[in-house]
């Protein structure tokens, strides 16, 4: 019997059987960020520890970084504090730092993979839970709290119970204007938002195969959503090639060792799952949440869901999601007016985002009334959009286009919902207050059905635009 | 090195499935660089639309929490157990976890076990009727015990051993053996430079 990647990964970084029955596992890559750090290093040197490995370890500043004044100090105190004190945290234990006014400054899951930092067959923590993004490369990555920041710091080890293993694959061709955001939407409302619960999601099927590097980290991203820690797609030449030069990849030389090394650790064809979903590709559609979690969603043409539908046990819940939306039972997905537009986050910030987004953009206004921008994920994305002159498409239709950070994904920054305005978001949690006004409501979708509301005024069919442009080509 | 193998307190019923940790704890009091104070965050926007159990008089001096499903799903913020258990909360019962938030609160030593969907709606039933009433959770027995009521209790052996023993702080464990550490680092190729990469 074979074993799968998750089995190969987890053996390789075994170091031990600790007493209380949990795995001592070996951490190969520790991404630091600003929030939920500084408690960690104080607990480090409160017990006179030093950072283990720094070598192993890389820090960036994202959540509470200004997109537009990003003059320092902030003119928040208090996220200049938090900044203040990760520089001298990576300063004091030697950990390299992709500080504000870096060209590598990003969100954490963005420049990791940029860099070269993630790699195929690595453990991965991060005090994020989106880390599950960098399973995209075939590494076992997941998000980890303070407490176990402080364990990886110290130590480069964490104390970790075994996960199942679910295969879901994605057959056939996705029709155009269906992306990966909205396969994993889809996937997760099958699924539900505690579906995944200990399991490692593995992704697969020709539809995942023909991904870009991109895309399958959309789909990884949003793994924790359906409550699975860690989701991966077996390494392949795509992964390798996307690898292939970047800044921390292995050396030319040593890149045919290092690829032989990579596709030795991805699922052996007869490895044994503990579950197994198929979902159709070909049948997916532009997929939009109506609700207060990632799983209450719908196709972009189909009406939300009514309480007399469902087990009285679901009952509540939707009816809970109704009332905050102030949305009717039954109403249509198409036509819901939006206030704001907001493409970016670990989801969906990258380059072959913001083309598409463009695509849908160029010529088109914004409309009146809605407030719309773009936050790259990183500076690198920044700069070489701008170097397509997408800026300049996005600007044009009444687009803000921004500096790198997190910002209105969980509006840790000044980007916030007002009141109870609805963003139209290409980000991944559409929990009650996620963007930042308590009563502001989020509708998640790709990053071209963003763009597609914002010149609309209201939820519609992106497939129509890809259509147009498509006879247009 | 505290093992904690039993928690008795008054209870608080907190109903609703998917509470995720953003509700517990709102992002902006994320921007911090301590845990202090984090007790008045505990559900600052759900608290402030009215009604709610964490300000229910009844209820303030309440050590155990009883939750739904899928309790503390979405962000890996530790601020969320933090503010929990700097409220007073030591022990929380609920029909199922998030692992991240599952993971956070037995790094605090707070644990949280998991009981039945009829159980859960019994005790919180129990506790609305009567807060006095007093609720153990026991690690020893993995049962929740409230008055007449019992229920059977769940756990992951080595959360529950880890917190029995006194082991729920896991980094001096890790540290015990580092020499094991640099070797399973030097086997790694990525680690050592792909100079033994087969």
């Amino acid at each position: 019997m074979g074993k799968t990647l998750l089995q190969k990964v987890w053996d390789a970084h075994a170091v031990r059987r600790l007493p209380t029955g949990q795995t001592q596992l070996f951490i190969g890559l520790h991404l630091v960020h600003e929030v939920t750090s500084p408690q960690a290093f104080d607990m480090l040197k409160a017990r006179g520890w030093r950072v283990a490995f720094p070598h192993r370890t890389f820090a960036t500043v994202d959540h509470i970084v200004p997109t537009t004044n990003r003059k320092r100090p902030f003119l928040d105190t208090m996220a200049e504090q938090m900044l203040t004190s990760l520089e001298g945290n990576c300063l004091e234990h030697g950990i390299p730092l992709y500080d504000l006014g870096s060209e590598d400054q990003g969100i954490v899951h963005v420049i990791g993979p940029e860099l070269g930092l993630t790699q195929p067959g690595m453990t991965i923590a991060c005090g994020d839970s989106h880390t599950s993004t960098h399973g995209a490369f075939g590494s076992v990555a997941f998000g980890i709290g303070t407490s176990q920041v402080r364990d990886v710091l110290a130590s480069q080890c964490l104390a970790m119970e075994p996960l199942g293993v679910r295969r879901i694959t994605v057959t056939g061709t996705l029709p155009a204007g269906v992306y990966a955001k909205d396969v994993i939407l889809a996937i997760i409302q099958r699924l539900g938002v505690k579906g995944g619960a200990g399991y490692a999601y593995e992704y697969a099927g020709e539809a995942v195969e023909r991904m870009s590097m991109d895309e399958r980290m959309t789909i990884c991203n949003m793994s924790i959503e359906g409550a699975a820690r860690v989701g991966y797609v077996n390494p392949d030449r795509t992964t390798f090639e996307y690898l292939r030069g970047r800044a921390f990849a292995p050396p030319a030389e040593r890149f045919d060792e290092a690829v032989r090394w990579w596709s030795s650790m991805a699922s052996d064809v007869d490895a044994a799952y503990d579950d197994e979903v198929t979902i159709d590709g070909a049948s997916l559609a532009p997929t939009v949440t109506w609700g207060i979690n990632p799983g209450q969603s719908v196709s972009v043409t189909d009406r939300l869901p009514s309480p007399a539908d469902v087990s009285e046990a679901d009952r509540r819940g939707i009816e809970e999601a109704l009332g905050f939306m102030g949305f009717e039972a039954g109403q249509p997905m198409l036509g819901t007016p939006i206030n704001v537009a907001f493409i970016g986050s670990c989801t969906n910030s990258r380059l072959s985002d913001l083309r598409e987004a463009a695509r849908i953009v160029r010529g088109g206004r914004v409309a009146s009334g809605v407030r719309a921008l773009v936050v790259p994920g990183s500076e690198r994305v920044r700069q070489a959009a701008e170097r397509e002159g997408l800026h300049e498409i996005f600007q044009a239709a009444g687009f803000e286009w921004r500096g790198a950070g997190c910002s209105m994904c969980l509006a840790m920054n000044p980007d916030r919902l007002q009141g109870r305005e609805i963003c139209a978001s290409s980000s991944n949690r559409n929990f009650k207050g996620r963007q930042g006004s308590p009563t502001g409501r989020t509708l998640l979708m790709s990053p071209a059905m963003v763009a597609a509301a914002a010149l609309a005024g209201e939820v519609v069919d992106v497939r129509r635009a890809v259509a147009a442009l498509e006879v247009s080509a | 090195m505290t093992c904690i193998e039993r928690v008795t307190g008054r209870a608080l019923p907190l109903r609703g499935n998917d509470i995720d940790t953003d509700r517990i704890v709102p992002a902006r009091f994320l921007v911090a660089v301590s845990f202090e104070g984090l007790e008045r965050a505990v559900f600052a926007d759900d608290r402030a639309g009215g009604a709610h159990p964490f300000d229910n008089p009844a209820y303030q001096d309440a050590r155990v929490l009883l939750v739904n499903r899928n309790f503390g799903c979405g962000s890996s913020r530790e601020h969320a157990p933090q503010a929990l258990q700097r409220w007073g909360i030591q022990a929380v019962v609920g029909e199922g976890f998030s692992e991240i938030f599952f993971g956070n609160s037995v790094q605090l030593g707070m644990p949280c076990v998991r009981v039945s969907g009829e159980d859960i709606d019994k005790l919180m039933r129990a506790v609305e009727k009567d807060p006095t009433l007093l609720v153990t959770v026991d690690l020893t027995t993995m049962r929740v015990n409230a008055g007449c009521l019992g229920a059977r209790a769940d756990m992951p052996a080595a959360a529950r051993d880890a917190l029995t023993t006194g082991l729920w702080d896991a980094t001096g464990l890790l540290l015990h053996d580092f020499d094991r550490v640099r070797e399973t680092a030097a086997r790694l190729p990525y680690v050592s430079g792909w100079k033994q990469a087969s």
